[in-house]
């Protein structure tokens, strides 16, 4: 993977020891928390409901052994001794002082880790498939373009101070499993005709208060065109995006205000003005980039010993069965470490289960390790003869809850119980409901289901491309519960339907339940999927679920 | 018609720690909502915050939230602001630990 050269490594160390400086002035006083907040969340550090909270950036998602166990020394050390692992495959911190934050932050770039722009109007941590390098489907490698979008926008000068935020993501695969549809750009590695590498460029996407599925603004773009491409967009929004109304500030808006057709003239003209500055250096970065993303030196080695090992132990049939994806080389697999073991809170891993993660990469998995946007964890390359061992481990800490892609695998971002802009809670719903499946003995019958649940409008729990989201809101001055339904995150992206009148914090897990049980009478064939089975009914038999006293009337 | 004066409190972080805090009748800061001042008044709840902001050497994020009066002291009326006398719901952290 990609080890930082001098310049990033100057840069980051600069940046934490400016840091220490603006935090010593706050707390003698000399900085106002006016003049501090922007300074601090330039550098990840939140005030939230209970403490502060530092989001570290995990760069598409990709981590090595050493990372992974200096995340855990940092959890022990400033934290309560584990971390939350983030949609946007970052991992936040709750409960860091803001004394300790400057040697956390000088602990993080020991490994090449930073919390830059993981705040602010900024080009933020651009994520990509999580299986990248490994996935079976895949195309290509989507982390080299990331990295080089990463070094672009990394401290980018014109780009501080956008209209607001904006998020970049990257696939290389046909599956989309990096909502690229729901990002200001999507990239999609494609090849044309003739065979040549190049991008399917995908803008204005985005979820939060107006959700919105990104369009193609190029459906091939030149692999060599994609910094002036990005750059381009980036500039126009820059000009166009309003500034007026922090909601209307995204680019989605820009776009949907303006009109694809508009912008594409824009930037296809801002591109063709700027492509020449790019002199080609930025191609000279990527072949180096590439290099330091070069597969690792896969084995061909017998498999027969893990086959027997499942024909032997049902827990182990039932992990490999949920938890594995297939690999692009033979004998391999892509292994999916879940952090949502039931009731617990989804997404946290403790420091002793990061330190086992890292060891398993560290002896089975080729040192590397993936955050999922779902929340979880990747060994993206074990041989299958070590899964057996790999298992073991894993169940040893609490990790081999095989529930992948199931009803339990909730997505939930922190809520109100951590975070300062929630109108309700999401941890505790979706605890609940993952207990609640436990206790039914149901979800690998139900088969895949994607259950996504956000703490307010804002949306990081992603529950508009949820088959079933949940999003929490005050109504009142009590916790409310409005369900989405048929929202879909891959290359199909569609947007959820709202259900119908939100459910009180007593009903909504019942309600899910009810949805659940209700969707296994509906469907036509036990493959046929929740998704499945919504997009060939339509919304109405799964309402009359939802609301049976309301179906009643109008049976009446 | 002006919206009738709800009773308030003037809360905030600790600048350190970042825990939640409440201004007290001598003006200094509590980990302890029961110590606030309940303000019932609009014009000195105005003062007191104007008051808290003023002090930027342990504090941030100053703002008046609803409250009313308890058998030991101030209370949350909003949910939000009783999970900040507490702590989160998912583990036993915050004020609660203690
Ligand atoms: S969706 Fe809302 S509550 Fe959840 S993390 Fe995002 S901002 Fe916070």
């Amino acid at each position: 993977m990609y080890v930082y050269n001098d310049f990033d490594e100057n840069f980051v160390r600069n940046r934490v020891a400016q840091f220490r400086g603006q935090v010593e002035r706050r707390i003698d006083g000399s900085l106002t928390e006016d003049e501090f907040k922007p300074l601090r969340l330039m550098n990840g550090l939140y005030l939230q409901l209970h403490a502060y909270m530092l989001r570290v950036a995990v760069p598409y998602g990709t981590l090595n052994s050493a990372q992974m166990d200096k995340l855990a020394y940092i959890a022990d050390k400033w934290d309560k001794g584990y971390g939350h692992f983030t949609t946007r495959q970052n991992i936040q911190y709750n409960w860091p002082e803001l004394r300790d934050v400057p040697d956390m932050l000088s602990a993080l770039a020991d490994v090449s880790m930073h919390a830059i722009q993981t705040s602010g109007n900024t080009i933020r941590n651009v994520t990509a498939d999580h299986f990248a390098g490994a996935a079976a489907d895949e195309i290509e490698d989507p982390r080299p373009t990331a990295e080089l979008l990463r070094q672009w926008s990394t401290d980018h000068p014109e780009f501080q101070f956008l209209p607001r935020k904006f998020k970049i993501a990257v696939t290389g695969a046909e599956a989309d499993r990096a909502v690229t549809r729901a990002h200001d750009i999507g990239l999609r590695m494609v090849r044309n005709d003739a065979g040549e590498a190049g991008y399917e460029v995908i803008i204005g996407g985005g979820l939060g208060r107006t959700p919105m599925v990104g369009k193609v603004l190029r459906d091939f773009l030149p692999r060599a065109d994609l910094l002036p491409y990005c750059e381009a967009i980036v500039s126009v929004y820059n000009l166009l995006g309003r500034r007026d109304n922090k909601y209307k500030a995204r680019i989605k808006i820009t776009v949907h205000e303006n009109g694809l057709e508009k912008i594409q003239d824009l930037v296809e003209a801002r591109f063709e003005q700027i492509r020449p500055n790019f002199g080609g250096v930025d191609q000279q970065m990527l072949a180096q980039i590439e290099q330091a993303f070069a597969a690792p030196a896969f084995v061909t080695k017998s498999t027969d010993g893990y086959e027997a090992a499942r024909l032997a132990n049902p827990a182990l049939r039932s992990w490999s069965d949920t938890n594995l994806s297939d690999h692009k080389a033979d004998g391999y697999a892509v292994v999916s470490i879940s952090i949502k073991k039931h009731g617990a809170t989804p997404g946290d891993a403790t420091s002793d289960q990061m330190r086992v993660m890292a060891d398993l990469a560290r002896q089975f998995g080729h040192d590397e390790l993936r955050i999922s946007h779902e929340q979880n964890v990747i060994l993206p390359h074990v041989h299958k003869s070590d899964l057996p061992a790999v298992y073991a481990a894993l169940r040893a800490a609490d990790l081999a809850t095989a529930n992948i892609g199931l009803v339990s695998d909730i997505i939930a971002c922190p809520g109100m119980d951590y975070c300062a802009l929630a109108t309700a809670r999401s941890i505790p719903v979706a605890q609940e409901i993952a207990t609640r499946f436990d206790e039914l003995k149901l979800e690998h019958e139900v088969g895949p289901l994607k259950i996504k649940i956000s703490g307010c409008i804002n949306a990081c729990g992603h529950h508009h491309v949820g088959h079933i989201g949940i999003l929490g809101l005050d109504r009142a001055g009590v916790e409310n519960y409005q369900i989405t339904l048929g929202g879909d995150g891959t290359e199909t992206t569609t947007i959820g339907e709202r259900a119908g009148p939100g459910f009180g914090a007593e009903d909504i897990v019942p309600a899910i339940e009810r949805l659940v049980l209700g969707y296994l009478n509906l469907r036509e064939t036990a493959d046929e999927t929740f998704l499945q089975a919504y997009r060939r009914l339509g919304a109405d038999p799964f309402i009359a679920i939802l609301y049976p006293e309301k179906a009643a009337k109008n049976a009446a | 018609m002006a919206r009738p004066f709800t009773p308030k409190v003037v809360t905030a972080n600790a600048l350190l720690e970042g825990d939640a805090i409440w201004f007290t009748e001598n003006g200094d800061w509590s980990r302890d909502m029961a110590d606030a001042e309940l303000i019932t008044d609009e014009a000195h709840g105005d003062i007191c915050l104007l008051e808290a902001q003023a002090d930027q050497s342990a504090v941030a994020g100053v703002y008046l939230a609803d409250a009313k009066a308890g058998a030991h002291g101030p209370e949350p009326v909003h949910f939000r602001e009783t999970f900040r006398t507490r702590g989160p719901s998912n583990y036993v952290h915050g004020k609660q630990e203690a």
